[in-house]
C-alpha cells in the first residue's frame, strides 16, 4: 500500500522543514519527504490532494484521562481516540487512575487490546508508581513495562512521601522511562477550590497557593538530581515552576514537563462566574503565571503541551462550585486554542507549536519513530487548514463529555485528515 | 430610580444607585414594624421560599418577619448540606419548587457562588441570604442602612472591618457597597485571617487595631470562629482578643462617637466585651431591627415592586 500527500505545507519541526512539499508513504511508513510539487509520472495506490493545507507530524498527546476501565460513563477508549483523531492526536497516552488502576499488567493488556479493536490512535499506557495509585507500595514496575507502559505516574494524586519517590527515581533508572508527577502537597491545597490570589479573595472560593505545586516540583527536583532518575512534571502551572525546572535543566537534572493549553490561554479572572468548566487541578492560575508558561515554551523549558483531557459529565459539572469534579477536556479543542491564542497572536512561532505537540512529547516518553516525519517513521500525519475561522461547540465533540471552557470561542486551526500508521482514520465532512 | 434586576446576588453586581434605591425603599418600610397592626399587602399573593443550607437563625427569623409583615406566603426549608451531598442536587430540589410557580427564593448555602448559579438557572428571582465566603448582601445593606441613620452620607466617612475577614462574606459584601458609597474601608486582624491580595478590593490593611480605629467613624467586629480551619489560624481566644478584641479600656483611648457594629452572633469576652456590645458606643440592636426592613425592601425590589405606592403600605 502507497500513498501520496502532496500540495501541502509540511512543517516537520524535528527536521526543520517547513515548506511546500509532498510525502510518499510505504506500508505504514514514511518513505520519503520532498520538497516542491511531486512528477506527474509518480504511481501510488492513493493520492491525496492536500489543497495548500498544513502537512505535519500527528500530534502525541502524553496526558490523557480514557476513564476505561471504570467511568465508561465519562469516556471509553473508543470515544476518547474518535476525539483524540478529531482533534489531530495519533497517539496518546493514557493515565492510570482508572478503575481497577493501571497497576497491574493485565489492566495494561486490556487497554491494548480494547484500543487495537478500536482501531484508530496509538494508545499508549501509563503504569501507576504506586499499587492502587496510594502512594505506598511500588508496583511491579518492570512487568508493567514488559507488558507497554511508557511512564509511570500517579496522576490525580502526588507521591507524598519523599521515600517512596526516591525508591522509585531509584528504581526507575534501570528502565530508563520517566515518572510522570502530579505536584501538589495536598496540606498546602487545604481544599481549596481554585487558584489563592486576588480572585479568590474576591469570590470567596477557598484558595489552592502556587506554592502546594512549587514545593513538591522542588522536593522532587532534588530526588530526581540527587537519584539520577528521570522526572517529568505533569500540567506545569507556576512561574515558579518554570524557574526551577529551568535552573535544574541548565545543571543537567534528567528532568522534563508539559503544560496544557488551559493554562496557556486562561487565567483565574475565568472563575468570576463560578463556571465549574473552568474547575480543574492544577487550577488556573495567575497571568504573571501564564505568562511565565508561555516564556517556558519559546525558551525550550517546557517540552509538551498536553490536553489532561479529563472527562466529567454532567453530574460532577453542574453542581456547586466546590462540590463540582475537577477537570476539563482538551482533545479536540488543543489545537485551535494554541493556534489561534500562541501562534496567530505571535507569541510562538508554527515550528514551536508543531514541536511541543510532536517531537517534544515523543522524546519524553521514548518514542523513537513518532513525532517526525523522517524517512522510516511511522506515518502518523495531521493535515489541518490554518485559514478558515470556526467556532468551537461541545455539542460537536467526538468525546462523551461536554466540560470545556473554550465553548463559544471563534478560532482558527481545523484538522482535515488524522492518519495513523498510514491510514486515514479521520477526515472531515 | 427604576429597578430592574431579578436578583439580589451581591453588591459587587449592583450599582451606587441600585444601593440607595434599596436604602430609600427600606426606610419607607421601616415605619412599619412601628405600627400596633404590623403587616402591609405589598408582598400579597407572592410565594416566598426560604432555602437554607446552612444553620441560621437571625438572618432566617429576620427573612420570615420581613415576608410576613408584606403579606407573601412562605415555605421555610432548611436542608442539612451533609445529606444533600449525598441525595438530590441543589438543581433538582429547585426546579421542583419552581414548579410550584414560586417568587422568589431565598437562600442561604456553605458553598460560594451557588447562589449565581441558581440565579442562571430558574426564573424566579434568588436573594443570597449568604453564600459561603463570597457576600452576605442584606447584612452589609442593614450595615450601611445603619451607618447612614447615624452619619448621613458616607463619601470619605472611615470605617474598620475586624476579624475573619478570610472567612467573612459580610466583610466582601461591606467592602464591595461601602466602597460604592465613597466610604474609605480599612480591614484589620492577624495576617493569617487577611485574605491575599484583598489591597486590589481598594481597602486598606492593618495588622493593628489601635492605630486603625485612631480616625475610624465606624467598626464593625465580625465573629470570630476557631472551627473554620482543620488547622488554627491563630493561638487562641485569649490572644486573638488581646490583639483584636475591643474592650472599654481600649474604646476609652479613641473617639467617644466611634460606633461599634457587630454582625451576630457575638462572642462576649472575644471580639467584643459585654460593657462593648452594650455600651453607649454600640447599635447593634439597631442593626437587627434595620434589618427587617432592608429586607422587605429588597424582597418588594426582586419581586417587581417599582415604585411605593400609599397601598403597599396600608395596613
Amino acid at each position: 500500500m502507497t500513498s501520496l500527500i502532496y500540495n501541502g505545507k509540511i512543517i516537520d519541526a524535528a527536521q526543520n522543514f517547513n515548506e511546500k512539499g509532498w510525502l510518499v508513504i510505504k506500508n505504514g511508513k514514511i518513505d520519503s519527504i520532498n520538497k516542491g510539487d511531486p512528477p506527474a509520472s509518480i504511481k501510488t495506490d492513493e493520492k491525496i490532494d492536500a489543497k495548500g493545507a498544513f502537512v505535519s507530524p500527528g500530534f502525541i498527546d502524553i496526558h490523557v484521562h480514557l476513564r476505561e476501565p471504570g467511568q465508561e460513563g465519562k469516556e471509553t477508549i473508543e470515544t476518547g481516540c474518535k476525539a483524540a483523531v478529531a482533534g489531530g492526536f495519533t497517539s496518546i497516552a493514557c493515565m492510570p487512575n482508572t478503575s481497577p488502576t493501571i497497576d497491574h499488567a493485565s489492566i495494561v493488556k486490556f487497554i491494548n487490546l480494547e484500543a487495537g479493536r478500536v482501531n484508530l490512535a496509538n494508545v499508549f499506557p501509563v503504569g501507576a508508581v504506586t499499587v492502587g495509585r496510594k502512594g505506598v507500595e511500588m508496583t511491579n514496575v518492570g512487568e508493567l513495562i514488559d507488558a507497554g507502559v511508557v511512564a509511570l505516574s500517579d496522576d490525580g494524586s502526588p507521591v507524598c512521601d519523599a521515600m517512596v519517590m526516591r525508591t522509585v527515581l531509584d528504581y526507575s533508572k534501570m528502565f530508563n522511562i520517566p515518572i510522570i508527577d502530579h505536584c501538589e502537597d495536598p496540606q498546602l491545597v487545604n481544599d481549596g477550590a481554585m487558584n489563592e490570589g486576588f480572585f479568590s479573595t474576591k469570590l470567596g472560593l477557598r484558595g489552592i497557593p502556587s506554592t502546594c505545586e512549587d514545593v513538591m516540583i522542588a522536593r522532587d527536583i532534588i530526588l530526581a538530581e540527587y537519584s539520577g532518575g528521570r522526572i517529568h512534571i505533569a500540567h506545569l502551572s507556576t512561574a515558579g515552576g518554570v524557574r526551577m525546572i529551568r535552573e535544574a535543566k541548565a545543571r543537567g537534572v534528567k528532568i522534563t514537563c508539559e503544560v496544557t493549553p488551559h493554562h496557556l490561554t486562561l487565567t483565574d479572572e475565568s472563575l468570576c462566574e463560578f463556571d465549574t468548566n473552568f474547575k480543574m487541578s492544577p487550577p488556573l492560575r495567575s497571568e504573571k503565571d501564564r505568562q511565565a508558561l508561555i516564556e517556558g515554551i519559546i525558551d525550550g523549558t517546557i517540552d509538551a503541551i498536553a490536553t489532561d483531557h479529563a472527562p466529567h459529565g454532567s453530574t460532577g459539572k453542574d453542581i456547586e462550585f466546590d462540590y463540582a469534579a475537577n477537570g476539563v477536556i482538551g482533545l479536540e479543542t488543543a489545537l485551535p486554542v494554541i493556534f489561534t491564542k500562541l501562534v496567530k497572536e505571535n507569541k510562538i512561532s508554527i515550528n514551536r507549536m508543531i514541536e511541543v505537540l510532536t517531537s517534544g512529547p515523543a522524546k519524553v516518553i521514548g518514542l523513537e519513530n513518532k513525532g517526525t516525519l523522517k524517512q522510516g517513521a511511522d506515518a502518523d500525519i495531521l493535515i489541518w487548514d490554518a485559514e478558515s475561522e470556526f467556532t468551537i461547540d461541545v455539542n460537536n465533540f467526538f468525546s462523551k463529555a461536554k466540560n470545556c471552557p473554550f465553548d463559544g470561542w471563534q478560532v482558527f486551526g481545523k484538522p482535515l485528515r488524522t492518519i495513523v500508521n498510514g491510514e486515514t482514520k479521520y477526515c472531515t465532512p | 430610580m427604576a429597578w430592574d434586576k431579578k436578583d439580589l446576588l451581591g453588591l459587587e453586581y449592583l450599582s451606587t444607585e441600585e444601593i440607595t434605591t434599596i436604602l430609600d425603599t427600606a426606610r419607607s418600610f421601616s415605619e412599619i414594624s412601628t405600627r400596633p397592626i404590623k403587616k402591609v399587602p405589598a408582598l400579597r399573593g407572592k410565594t416566598v421560599i426560604n432555602l437554607f443550607y446552612e444553620p441560621s437563625t437571625r438572618t432566617s427569623a429576620s427573612f420570615e418577619l420581613a415576608e410576613k409583615r408584606l403579606s407573601a406566603d412562605i415555605v421555610n426549608m432548611n436542608i442539612a448540606t451533609s445529606s444533600v451531598k449525598k441525595g438530590e442536587t441543589l438543581l433538582d430540589t429547585v426546579k421542583n419548587l419552581c414548579a410550584y410557580k414560586i417568587d422568589v427564593i431565598v437562600m442561604r448555602h456553605s458553598v460560594s457562588g451557588s447562589t449565581l448559579y441558581l440565579a442562571r438557572n430558574i426564573e424566579s428571582s434568588v436573594v443570597n441570604a449568604g453564600d459561603g465566603q463570597h457576600e452576605h448582601p442584606t447584612q452589609a445593606l442593614l450595615d450601611i442602612y445603619t451607618l447612614r441613620e447615624h452619619l448621613g452620607e458616607l463619601k470619605d466617612r472611615k470605617i474598620v472591618i475586624v476579624g475573619d475577614i478570610l472567612h467573612s462574606r459580610v466583610a466582601r459584601s461591606n467592602i464591595w457597597g461601602l466602597q460604592k458609597l465613597g466610604a474609605k474601608v480599612t480591614v484589620v486582624g492577624p495576617p493569617t485571617l487577611i485574605p491575599r491580595q484583598i489591597e486590589e478590593m481598594g481597602v486598606d490593611v492593618s495588622y493593628n487595631l489601635m492605630n486603625a480605629l485612631k480616625n475610624a467613624d465606624a467598626v464593625n467586629m465580625l465573629r470570630i470562629q476557631r472551627e473554620r480551619e482543620k488547622f488554627s489560624l491563630f493561638p487562641s481566644s485569649k490572644e486573638y482578643s488581646k490583639l483584636f478584641g475591643l474592650n472599654s479600656d481600649k474604646l476609652k483611648l479613641l473617639s467617644p462617637n466611634l460606633i461599634v457594629m457587630h454582625p451576630g452572633p457575638i462572642n462576649r469576652g472575644v471580639e467584643l466585651a459585654s460593657n462593648v456590645a452594650d455600651g453607649p458606643n454600640s447599635v447593634i440592636l439597631e442593626q437587627v431591627t434595620n434589618g427587617l426592613a432592608v429586607r422587605m425592601a429588597v424582597l418588594f425590589l426582586v419581586t417587581g415592586g417599582t415604585s411605593l405606592h400609599p397601598e403597599h403600605l396600608s395596613s
